[in-house]
């Protein structure tokens, strides 16, 4: 099940007669395993990643650093959960450490960003402070790296 | 000068994978199937190790056996893999490339016509570095049927008062057949019988799939102390241009070895030394995580030849598939040539490791599998052209239109 799911999570478009090739099964267990992954949550959904700095230039993500005051009875949870619900949000994450939040957003433009931090992020009462920092360059991606290591120069033929 | 060279060099025939190198070298846009060596770098936290040995300035000679610190970390690292014991200090060396250290032991091992046997299809180098050490090379030939197992039966009628050693190389470039131990308890008696030496090259013995766990020959009663144990680290850890070999023997031929060694070579490199030490103390997980790269890719092309109708033993070890291409009508070299000219795909003729491979082509899976999905859909149109024999015990399976539909 563990390399099935490795397999998905790096092409989830193989297709099961690939997938069955791999894993010498036949399609028809090969399914009935993915079918199961599904009903069991496993598997939440299929996406496609998207560069999308390629799509819109102005593209622009940030990490947000959230400081916030717990409550009694429901610590950071209730908070986190509105802050997560908002459609900028890409992730966000409960940190150890000198902040309790750190929130990723994505938007169209660094003013869109901004004026989400301002408008929607910082107003919320139990925010205290928030601290914004920009990606300039990605070189790695979900386990993928983005600059390439080395060119392939290996002899066409070897013994 | 063709006349000045010594005879037994000039009468080495030329290399059959040389001729196809050139071939496929000068054509644009092929994949090659036919390559012997990880398509992985070596993982970086191995590499960085070879930086930081240059950062502090470690660019002089090591000890002609090797750095004390790597023959300790082989003798860890075989007694881990292995249930080997051997002392560091006088029962190891290191050498450039395991093909240096079977270089080394024929010529320390060999007088002039003593006989070797070796099993073939096999690697390119046994035969001529027998003849260049000036010992005759015998071929036994192993079978499809056996699985490419070596039988000690075959083993036995080629046996004669001159026979001094005999080569092994399981996992096996190029059929990937692997030796459990029930396989190797007669060719070790033959051995302990006829008093003959082991040299076992098994660098790929960390490539073992389906849960075959490797056994060296070495490990088998009375065999430790007439075994050469030849090991690597090109092919289980992507090192092959760090040149690092080992050879694992008796102190007396350890030190015979080193005679050679310390003339011809002095020491294997510095800066790859260290990064060997880092490959062995920290790289078990980075092995496991391209075997099991291997190992998918394998399942693959095993599955693609059998919907081809093209039978394809299931290959345990190494990272070779031996196809059986018979039922072409084709010989491997008509076939190779033929794939390659008109569909732009490598393979190496079976021929090209000694006749019996003869009806065979290797195909290597240490490419990408994006490469190798490429390269088999074209195979399967190649294959559904041809006229077809009928060969019986030849698996037919799905026709090639829908494998194409599928791939």
């Amino acid at each position: 099940m563990e390399t099935l799911l490795r397999l998905l999570q790096q092409d989830a478009n193989t297709s099961r007669e690939d997938l069955a090739r791999l894993l010498h099964l036949s399609v028809e267990e090969t399914n009935t395993r993915i079918a199961a992954l599904e009903k069991e949550g496993v598997i939440r959904g299929y996406q496609a990643i998207v560069d999308r700095e390629r799509l819109d230039k102005n593209t622009v993500t940030a990490f947000i650093e959230v400081r916030i005051t717990p409550e009694r009875g429901g610590g950071f949870d209730r908070i986190a959960q509105r802050i997560a619900k908002f459609d900028q949000v890409v992730s966000c994450y409960l940190i150890s450490g000198g902040y309790d939040l750190l929130v990723v957003v994505e938007g169209g433009s660094l003013r869109e960003v901004a004026s989400f931090v301002s408008e929607k992020l910082s107003t919320i009462e139990s925010v205290i402070s928030t601290a914004t920092h920009f990606r300039l360059k990605t070189y790695k991606e979900n386990g993928a790296l983005l600059t390439s290591d080395l060119p392939e120069d290996r002899l066409p033929v070897s013994p | 000068m063709e006349d000045k060279i010594a005879t037994h060099v000039r009468d080495i025939p030329r290399s059959g994978i040389r001729d196809f190198f050139e071939i496929v070298q000068s054509m644009h846009d092929v994949i090659s199937l036919g390559i012997g060596e990880p398509d992985f770098v070596t993982p970086w936290h191995i590499r960085e190790a070879a930086l930081f040995s240059l950062e502090k300035g470690r660019t002089g000679y090591t000890s002609n056996l090797g750095l004390p610190k790597l023959r300790e970390a082989i003798a860890d690292y075989v007694a881990r893999k292995f249930h080997l014991q051997y002392h560091a200090p006088s029962e190891v060396l290191v050498s450039v490339g395991v093909s240096e250290a079977i270089d080394l032991a024929m010529r320390a091992l060999l007088n002039p016509g003593e006989e070797v046997l070796f099993h073939e299809p096999c690697y390119v180098s046994y035969g001529p570095s027998i003849t260049l050490a000036h010992g005759k090379a015998v071929s036994i030939p192993v079978h499809e049927k056996d699985n490419f197992q070596l039988r000690a039966d075959e083993m036995a009628k080629r046996i004669t008062p001159k026979t001094k050693a005999l080569l092994l190389n399981f996992p096996t470039n190029p059929t990937g057949a692997t030796m459990p131990r029930e396989a190797l308890e007669p060719i070790a008696a033959l051995c302990l019988k006829h008093d003959l030496i082991v040299l076992s090259d098994e660098i790929y013995a960390e490539l073992t799939y389906d849960g075959a766990a490797h056994v060296s020959i070495a490990t088998l009663p009375g065999m430790r102390e007439r075994t050469v144990l030849l090991h690597g680290l090109s092919k289980g850890w992507a090192m092959t241009g760090f040149r690092i070999g080992y050879a694992c023997a008796p102190a007396p031929l350890i030190e015979a070895m080193m005679k050679i060694h310390q003339y011809a070579i002095l020491c294997a490199p510095t800066m790859t030394q260290y990064a060997a030490v880092e490959a062995l103390e920290n790289g078990d997980a980075a092995v496991a995580q391209m075997r099991g790269q291997y190992e998918l890719r394998r399942n693959y092309i095993v599955s693609a030849f059998h919907e081809m109708g093209i039978p394809c033993p299931t290959p345990r070890g190494a990272f070779y598939v031996f196809a059986d291409i018979r039922s072409t009508g084709l010989t491997s070299r008509e076939f190779s040539l033929r794939l390659l000219e008109d569909h732009k795909v490598a393979v190496v003729p079976g021929t090209a490791f000694g006749a019996d491979g003869e009806g065979f082509v290797r195909c290597s899976y240490a490419t990408s599998l994006a490469q190798i999905k490429i390269a088999l859909q074209r195979m399967a149109i190649f294959v559904a052209g041809l006229p077809r024999r009928a060969k019986p015990g030849g698996r037919r399976g799905a026709t090639p239109s829908l494998s194409l539909q599928v791939l």
